[in-house]
């Protein structure tokens, strides 16, 4: 994804006089091409995460379409208000780019992990949320998130992450991507995840004899209602998936549409990091698989047991 | 021609705090001088045309001070003189910090530490695009105990941007104490010079001064200037004069008319 991107971004940028791209000293091999193509339009303000922000909107407030650009927490929270203020407020087209989503930088420690974002930038007022599951879903939503003239925010994973759709998938920012037809059960996943998500999904297939749709939903905001929906309608229960904390980001996302606008019978579970403390390190699977749980457990738990997760209808 | 608007900015600072029973009256009397130089003589803006490309951009970190810049944004005929009785009223445009959907004013700021990063950004977008818009921002001395600022002080100096300047309203007085008492920025200039700025140092209520140093900017070609303008919190009515009081305290009616009567009264 991070390969994907700083290529296409490059791409872009040669093309479009308004891109710039701004570091707070991270992306070593990552960066370079950018820096050789467009030197002028080409930062590196030094471990700084508030000038980082503060600065993107000043250049975006001359007509430009800044990309700033950190690893995990640091260009999210560490200048947080700026991003509130400075380009939210004033609406300015201003992109966050994290790399290392989730557990990317696992065996680094908790400081390096980035299980939050989600909630914390979903929270902002005219904020735009991202996520893709891999270099195809990057490559087009970056090129979509041009016409978005206000903020956007997009986690990346790593470098090398497998491909989850074919190299000529449609995707469409904004609408979930549609990666494995089911009838039975609903995965909606997000980020580098879905990978994961759809490997569950092919092998429960064969074993439990559960067919699983498997939804890409990298726009979590704005969210694809009409998919959670279709999902609640037509299967009988939905799992989110997300390398997150399961306060606030993908998990709360859907069940508040199941909550407002759901009239069918759904089953609902959230699968995603615990509210508690941890200290536990390791790479991304060992850590998904100790801290996340298992997925075909609780999927196969959600099939015995529906549980039932709205009825009432508040509007009514 | 700068005297008078000082006298008007004021007059219409008190106006607005007395109205709204707002507060920082100090904190904007402090900087009425610096803008009436800065709007009479010295940005390019255009009030008929606020939004032209190459205007001068004016940042307002200190964005509590929010009513000196409304009221000489009003004498300049940017938005109409009524709009400032309406300080602070619901559902109007003026808020209690200063906001961009005001005409004449780019940014939006109220929490401390935002306008010198803004302004770096804008500096040198505007450099890149070999502009010959300045960027000014105006900061209050307690502010500069963000961190934000000597991250952009260490980038601004770093990277030479001469079209930069970083005025400081020097007042002496910080939301809860005196500078020197609360969090001492001296020896202020050195460190300021030390992140590779040009400093200038004058009296910020001392016209003439304000505009001979104004006119000859940068100061020095490749790097930012920053001007400490030495205030008094409060300047103009005698007693709201460096007290900590007036950072929050909204005139009295009698008090209102009495620095009305004081205001009047000087040259």
């Amino acid at each position: 994804m991070r390969t994907m991107f700083i290529k296409e971004l490059t791409k872009l940028a040669i093309e479009d006089p308004r891109i710039w791209l701004l570091t707070a000293d991270l992306g070593y091999s990552v960066l370079e091409q950018f820096e050789e193509a467009v030197p002028d339009r080409y930062m590196n303000v030094g471990v700084a995460e508030q000038n980082l922000a503060g600065m993107a909107a000043g250049i975006a407030h001359c007509g430009n379409i800044p990309f700033i650009y950190s690893i995990a927490n640091f260009p999210t929270m560490r200048c947080l208000e700026q991003i509130r203020n400075d380009m939210c407020y004033h609406g300015y087209p201003v992109r966050i780019v994290s790399v290392g989503g989730g557990f990317s930088y696992g065996s680094q420690g908790y400081t390096h992990h980035g299980v939050e974002d989600f909630a914390v930038m979903r929270s902002l007022l005219g904020m735009t949320v991202i996520a893709p599951c891999d270099p195809v879903e990057t490559k087009a939503l970056i090129e979509q998130s041009m016409h978005v003239d206000t903020p956007v925010y997009f986690r990346l994973g790593k470098a090398g992450e497998p491909l989850v759709h074919p190299e000529d998938a449609q995707i469409q920012l904004g609408r979930a991507a549609v990666v494995r037809n089911g009838t039975d059960l609903t995965f909606i996943a997000i980020g580098a995840i879905v990978k994961h998500a759809q490997d569950v999904a092919e092998y429960m297939a064969v074993h439990d004899g559960i067919n699983i749709r498997v939804l890409s939903m990298h726009t979590l905001k704005p969210l694809d209602k009409e998919a959670v929906l279709k999902a609640a309608k037509e299967t009988q229960g939905i799992v989110t998936i997300e390398e997150h904390s399961i306060t606030g980001g993908l998990g709360s996302a859907v069940a508040e549409v199941l909550a407002e606008d759901c009239e069918d019978k759904v089953s609902f579970q959230r699968y995603g990091l615990a509210d508690q403390k941890y200290s536990l390190i390791g790479d991304q699977k060992f850590l998904r698989e100790c801290l996340l749980g298992d997925l075909r457990q609780k999927s196969l738990k959600i099939m015995k047991n529906p549980i039932v997760f709205t009825e009432v209808k508040i509007n009514e | 021609m700068t005297t008078e608007l000082a006298k008007n900015i004021r007059k219409n600072i008190l106006n607005m705090v007395y109205r709204a029973k707002a507060s920082h009256a100090g904190s904007s009397l402090s900087i009425a001088d610096i803008l009436a130089v800065l709007y009479e003589n010295i940005l390019n803006v255009d009030a008929k045309n606020p939004d032209f490309k190459e205007r001068d951009r004016f940042i307002l970190s200190k964005g509590h001070a929010a009513t000196a810049l409304y009221a000489v944004l009003a004498e300049k005929e940017f938005f109409p003189k009524e709009w400032l009785d309406k300080y602070c009223e619901n559902d109007q445009l003026l808020s209690g910090h200063i906001s961009h959907y005001v005409p004449g004013v780019d940014f939006s700021t109220g929490s401390l530490g935002h306008g010198l990063p803004i302004a770096c950004g804008v500096a040198l977008a505007k450099r890149t695009a070999r502009s010959p818009a300045r960027v000014f921002a105006l900061l209050s001395d307690g502010e500069c105990d963000e961190g934000s600022n000597w991250e952009a002080m260490l980038f601004a100096g770093h990277h030479g941007l001469d079209n930069l300047v970083l005025i400081i309203d020097y007042n002496k007085i910080q939301s809860f104490g005196r500078v020197e008492d609360v969090l001492d920025l001296e020896p202020f200039a050195d460190k300021l010079r030390a992140f590779k700025w040009n400093v200038q140092e004058l009296d910020g209520h001392n016209h003439e001064a304000l505009q001979n140093c104004f006119a000859n900017l940068p100061a020095k070609s490749g790097m930012p200037t920053a001007i400490i303008a030495h205030t008094v919190k409060g300047q103009g009515v005698s007693f709201m004069e460096n007290k900590l009081l007036w950072h929050y305290k909204s005139p009295t009616e009698e008090q209102f008319q009495e620095a009305l009567e004081e205001l009047e009264a000087q040259p």
